[in-house]
């Protein structure tokens, strides 16, 4: 399958669910925030929600800032 | 902590109650570890942090959170980069994900040169923030009519800019921020353009309830001496503020009295 991930695409085998991307990506849950087709995904759903083909996820946290 | 000498004298923001009246920015320094340093020698208890997305090439890459840690520090997400109400509430949304917190920094910028805020767009956004339950703090310009209409909008704070962000230029207009002191009921904080210590002195000797900034420590020589010197400096005019100074007089009154000259 295919997402674009923060602006860019990037091909996956088949990810049942937010919970298996982040895996995937290799990123601590406890530290992101993810957002799919601009709806956010609160961190309670990450294994109830479906990743499908095309989507478009935003995956931030905090860095510094002023 | 040691926020404040002044025993018992605290300021509340959105319910929450904070010794320290020196709130630092994390932007700017040479790496994480001198970040929390700064904010730990600044005896701060809010930071100011940007929401970005992850390098997803190297997700071991250090992590503000290992070195400036949210269960030591109250974390206030900013806007920063965003230049509509839109952008922003998307960014703050997705920071009370990830840190599930409703207080945050409201800044919509204008113009990369200047940084200023854009009002009109600032307060359209502080409105459908204020709508999806969020606690703002907002940065806005020295405008008390603008300032006055961010509070009846239901701004948690009023964060003025004393000077452009990293202008280091220090209070442009003290008319200005005094009557947004007076008329305002909710916090004011400087926030921007604070250059050395005594900007930071100057600031609460006129009644901000606290000061906000970043590049002045974090761009100072000593980052760590500097953030000591603002904590000094934030007390300092305080105490100041609350002692009261003595009139300023046209001509000189003698401290060691006259009669009795031999």
């Amino acid at each position: 399958m295919t997402l674009t991930i923060n602006g860019e695409e990037r091909a996956f085998g088949t990810l049942s669910n937010v919970a298996a991307l982040v895996a995937e990506l290799g990123l601590d849950a406890r530290k992101v925030a993810v957002e799919r087709n601009l709806e956010i995904v609160p961190r309670s759903a990450y294994l109830q929600t479906a990743i499908a083909d095309g989507d478009r996820i935003e995956i931030v946290h905090f860095i510094g800032g002023g | 902590m040691d926020g404040s000498i002044q025993q018992g004298d605290t300021w509340t923001v959105a319910g929450r109650t904070f010794t320290s009246r020196l709130i630092v920015g994390t932007g700017k320094y040479k790496d994480y570890a001198e970040n929390a340093a700064a904010a730990e020698a600044a005896g701060a208890e809010i930071v100011t942090v940007a929401v970005r997305r992850v390098n997803l090439s190297d997700p071991n890459q250090p992590m503000l959170v290992d070195y400036v840690k949210p269960d030591r520090f109250t974390f206030l997400p900013n806007t920063a980069g965003c230049f509509t109400g839109e952008d922003a509430i998307r960014t703050l949304r997705l920071a009370r994900e990830a840190g599930g917190w409703d207080l945050v920094k409201l800044e919509v910028l204008s113009n990369t040169k200047h940084l200023l805020p854009d009002m009109e767009e600032t307060l359209r956004a502080l409105k459908l923030l204020v709508s999806d339950g969020f606690q703002v703090m907002v940065y806005c310009t020295d405008d008390p009519v603008y300032a006055k209409k961010l509070e009846e909008a239901g701004a948690a704070a009023i964060m003025p800019a004393a000077a452009p962000i990293g202008s280091g230029r220090g209070i442009q207009n003290f008319l200005n921020l005094g009557l947004i002191i007076e008329q305002s009921s909710v916090p004011v904080l400087v926030d921007a353009g604070v250059g050395t210590a005594s900007d930071a002195v100057l600031a609460m000797e006129i009644g901000c309830d606290a000061v906000l900034m970043n590049t002045a420590i974090a761009e100072a020589r000593s980052p760590i001496l500097m953030a000591d010197a603002m904590k000094h400096a934030v007390i300092a005019g305080r105490e100041a503020f609350l002692a009261g100074r003595m009139p300023k007089r046209m001509y000189a009154e003698p401290s060691s009295p006259l009669s009795g000259l031999i």
